[in-house]
């Protein structure tokens, strides 16, 4: 059976639809979800686009965090469902406390449009399967809210467990503390990045790369081999 | 009606590139002598009914909860002893 991911709508998400796009072209069944619905529709996974979520009037996902699909969406994390946020999607996760830290405004003030490289630190979680350890990529950066900010304590434990999913190559975007673009959660089915790789997964459009799919194919080959193993 | 008055800054460990900006033009200006500033937010909260102790404990809770992002941030929730006054007559 075809894997079911869901795609997440705000009033104020940009990336739907792209994000919708990218699981189909993965080869999964993607699943619109709205803000308001508490069920999720049998859904495998979880991806929160990127966008700007009520305005980002409070904070960037604070909002959000508090709509009928997070409640589920959390405790679903908890218990292990894969979630992916993107840009917004991870600022939403960071409200959530699903990961840890915050996201703050480029320390240069500036929204920023770039193609970003980046290297893909572990392949253990749940969206990254099907990079290598230390591959780079480079796909879409869009954002003012991006600075990645955490103590120390933190960012000390995220590096020591190997939970710095993708780190910024050549340029610091945005003030994000150790260049990091990208964590997991101890469990790694929660990733949260910047960047955006629905963006980049067909060859005409965007940074004219796929160097995106991979999120989405990882998710389904995680997917079947928990199937496989069930 | 009371007014209670939250304020949220940035903790004084993170980076506040605003309230950089705003320092660097002040001189800019002709506003000289200013070391430092930090941007913050406030938020004026006009309440039903008495500001009693139940109602600053659940404000509280609202602050830490969704008004502030307590990784980042810090609070202070205080009455606004102005509109409690005024609110007492006088004028």
């Amino acid at each position: 059976m075809t894997a079911r991911i869901g795609v997440v709508t705000f009033p104020g998400t940009l990336d739907d639809r792209d994000t919708q796009r990218a699981v189909r072209v993965a080869g999964a069944e993607a699943v619109p979800l709205w803000h308001r619905d508490k069920d999720l529709k049998q859904v495998d996974a979880v991806v929160l686009p990127g966008g700007f979520s009520y305005g980002d009037y409070l904070r960037a996902g604070a909002i959000s965090r508090f709509s009928p699909v997070m409640e589920t969406i959390i405790a679903q994390a908890k218990a292990g469902m894969p979630v992916l946020g993107i840009c917004n999607g991870f600022q939403v996760l960071t409200e959530t406390h699903l990961l840890p830290g915050a996201m703050l405004r480029n320390n240069h003030l500036h929204f920023i449009c770039r193609d970003q490289r980046l290297r893909v630190e572990t392949t253990a979680t749940a969206w990254t399967a099907d990079y290598t350890a230390g591959q780079e990529i480079s796909i879409p950066l869009k954002n003012i809210d991006g600075r990645y900010v955490a103590d120390e304590r933190v960012l000390d434990e995220l590096e020591a467990e190997g939970r710095v999913a993708f780190r910024y190559l050549d340029v610091n975007p945005n003030g994000s503390l150790r260049d990091i673009a990208g964590i997991s959660n101890a469990a790694g089915n929660v990733v949260g990045l910047m960047p955006h790789p629905e963006h980049a997964v067909e060859s005409l459009t965007g940074t004219g790369r796929t160097d995106g799919l991979g999120f989405f194919t990882s998710i389904l080959t995680n997917l079947v081999q928990k199937g496989a193993a069930a | 009606m009371a007014r209670v008055v939250v304020d949220v800054m940035l903790k004084p460990e993170i980076l506040d590139p605003q309230g950089q900006a705003v320092q660097r033009a002040l001189p800019r200006l002709g506003f000289d002598g200013i070391a430092d500033v930090r941007q913050g937010k406030r938020f004026e909260l006009e309440v039903d009914g008495p500001v009693d102790e139940a109602a600053l404990a659940r404000i509280h809770e609202m602050a830490e909860t969704f008004l502030a992002n307590t990784v980042i941030e810090d609070f202070v929730v205080r009455v606004d002893e102005e509109s409690a006054a005024g609110k007492a007559g006088a004028k």
